[in-house]
């Protein structure tokens, strides 16, 4: 295959990573935008969605897009249900204190995961894709079903985006985002907000994988790498910003792509972990953010 | 609790070191084993509490202070062929030159970005470990061969191999580390630094540089935690990519958390207490990452001054 080509295939590799990605990443940036938690546990959140995407598509018999789509309905649902439960559980009595909030999720994602391991097994597992037509280019064949990822991670990000813009709810989750403290005095209820956005950003990540499973396979340990991901594409783009995550992840996705391609995996994470981390110390603001009030 | 007579709290100390001695020549040989590894760690914790217990500073990127200490050591007698002592002050220095390095840029942050930017630094750090694996052993790790870690004083010579000697070395330098702390925590310095972590603004308004004292706190921090891994890969022999990962960031922590953060005896509490309940309940479960989980979240919720932290609050006002 000649350069171009090449290029080609790396980039639209890159693409699927960034859609998955920026649904992630928005499921973080979300949950520290509107409470100021930073959620080490959003990578087993995501490793959730995945691993109950396995065990409902192989519970239910038939086509394959039947067991997929039960997936993507289910499984989000209930892992918005653990969050849900382990918000009031645990991050509301503790205040969202940032400090106390960042051990707990530390606790949370060692629990998940080794109920994972436990529950689940070490093994990695395929999902069967919904549909697997090719699209033949001219250098080569491409999997429409990685194709359709990009279009169902857009789609989604446009809703949310409609959502928090447009909405009732997208309004008072901006106004909790804002100033928690008038929010409350208006009278919205900002300790339900916080169970609902913990819920909702759990949900995104679970929704990613779910989408992500039937190319790469379901593990117990799949949650390490897109919380880092999330972490940089979060950082970069200015915490809390929508456009900025958006952008972001397709920075990210596709450098990532073209350069795990041409150099080593290895190489391109230690690249992008210290540009992230310098990008932290001399401009925290991320980007594309605002200076913070 | 300065105000309580110095003689109290070392003579405290000096039976803590005095029972750890004791206990050498009483306990079975696993735990014998098992507490010559915990007195290492449990300086690691140490070395992290002076962070986080004194200044306030949660870094989340502590593995990488040890991980330099015991590759500086274990590298340096693997592929350079240097000797015992020479090796562990090769382990020392690079985790102190590590720790300005990563002061001077991660202290530029405060709060959340302060902890996020010291995971990065440290996860930087392993995935270098893995890249250059050529040198280092990559994830399989190495093992600092036997005849290499044996000192000679002219006739006489001192095999880390030996279990007295692993255990008597390993408590001399927690013994040090342990007096050292006690005497920063009385010091005029180790005041400055409460007073940075209780009111960061009104101390730089009493005049003190807050930003040179936060820099010399981590670097005296990421030194003891660099002895404490430069002491493992001489005692135990093994150098291995795991000791830098994410896990060994959080678990001094864990450690510091239920002991009690900015007490001097908590961080060996801590660690005590932990491997004794991972040693219990092993029998049971070998899902030991489940009790780590459990253990932080009840620690947050219930117990967030530790085991120490609260005996102080409760009894005893004149712990140091």
């Amino acid at each position: 295959m000649h350069f171009g080509p090449h290029l080609l295939l790396a980039a639209l590799e890159g693409l699927v990573t960034s859609a998955v990605l920026a649904l992630t990443a928005l499921g973080l940036s979300l949950v520290f935008g509107v409470m100021r938690v930073v959620n080490v546990a959003h990578g087993e959140f995501f490793m959730l969605g995945a691993v109950l995407a396995w065990a409902i598509s192989t519970a239910i018999s038939g086509h394959p897009a039947l067991g997929f789509l039960a997936a993507l309905v289910i499984a989000p649902l209930i892992v918005g249900a653990i969050a849900l439960v382990a918000e009031r559980l645990v991050l509301r009595r503790l205040n969202y204190n940032p400090e106390a909030t960042i051990v707990a999720t530390i606790g949370m994602l060692y629990i998940i995961q080794q109920l994972a391991l436990t529950f689940y097994g070490p093994e990695a597992r395929p999902v069967e894709p919904p549909f697997s037509y090719r699209i033949l280019l001219p250098w080569f064949g491409y999997s429409g079903y990685k194709l359709s990822i990009i279009a169902a991670s857009a789609l989604l990000l446009i809703v949310t985006w409609l959502v928090l813009t447009r909405t009732r709810i997208g309004l008072i989750m901006r106004a909790t985002q804002y100033d928690s403290e008038t929010a409350q005095a208006f009278g919205i209820p900002v300790d339900r907000v916080y169970g609902g956005v913990f819920a909702l950003g759990a949900m995104l990540a679970a929704i990613a994988a779910v989408l992500i499973v039937p190319i790469s396979q379901a593990h117990y340990l799949m949650g390490q790498d897109p919380l880092l991901l999330s972490f940089i594409v979060v950082i970069i783009g200015g915490l809390g910003s929508l456009r900025g995550t958006v952008v972001a992840a397709v920075l990210i996705g596709l450098s990532d792509g073209i350069i795990s391609m041409f150099f080593s995996p290895t190489l391109a994470k230690i690249i992008a972990t210290l540009l992230v981390a310098m990008v932290l110390v001399f401009r925290p603001q991320g980007l594309f953010g605002t200076a913070s009030r | 609790m300065n105000e309580a007579s110095p003689a109290r709290a070392y003579a405290l100390h000096l039976g803590v070191i005095a029972l750890l001695f004791a206990l050498s020549f009483v306990l079975p040989e696993y735990y014998h084993g098992l507490l010559a590894r915990i007195m290492v760690l449990a300086v690691f914790a140490m070395g992290y509490n002076m962070l986080f217990g004194y200044v306030g500073l949660l870094s989340l990127g502590h593995a990488m202070f040890f991980g330099a200490g015991l590759y500086g050591a274990g590298l340096a007698i693997i592929q350079l062929g240097w000797g015992v002592p020479l090796a562990f002050l090769g382990g020392v220095a690079c985790g102190a030159l590590l720790a300005l390095v990563i002061g001077l840029l991660a202290l530029r942050t405060t709060g959340v970005a302060f902890m996020i930017v010291t995971m990065m630094f440290a996860q930087v750090f392993y995935l270098l470990i893995l890249y250059f694996a050529a040198w280092t052993g990559g994830d399989q790790g190495q093992v600092v061969p036997q005849p290499a870690r044996v000192l000679n004083f002219g006739a006489t010579s001192l095999d880390l191999t030996n279990p007295t000697v692993r255990y008597m070395t390993a408590l001399v330098l927690f013994s040090l580390v342990l007096l050292v702390m006690l005497a920063i925590v009385r010091s005029r310095y180790g005041r400055v630094l409460v007073a940075i972590r209780e009111n960061e603004e009104r101390t730089k308004m009493l005049g003190y540089d807050t930003f040179s004292n936060k820099l010399m706190a981590v670097v005296v921090s990421g030194t003891i935690c660099a002895a404490s891994g430069a002491a493992y890969a001489l005692l135990f022999g093994y150098v291995g990519s795991s000791f830098a990962s994410v896990q060994y960031s959080i678990l001094p922590l864990l450690w510091v958390l239920l002991g009690g953060a900015a007490t001097t005896l908590g961080p060996l509490i801590g660690t005590v207490f932990m491997y004794y309940v991972i040693d219990v309940t092993s029998g049971y479960t070998s899902a030991y990452l489940l009790i780590v989980g459990i253990a932080l979240i009840l620690l947050v919720l219930f117990f967030p001054k530790g085991i120490l932290g609260s005996i102080r609050q409760r009894w005893l006002g004149w712990l140091p």
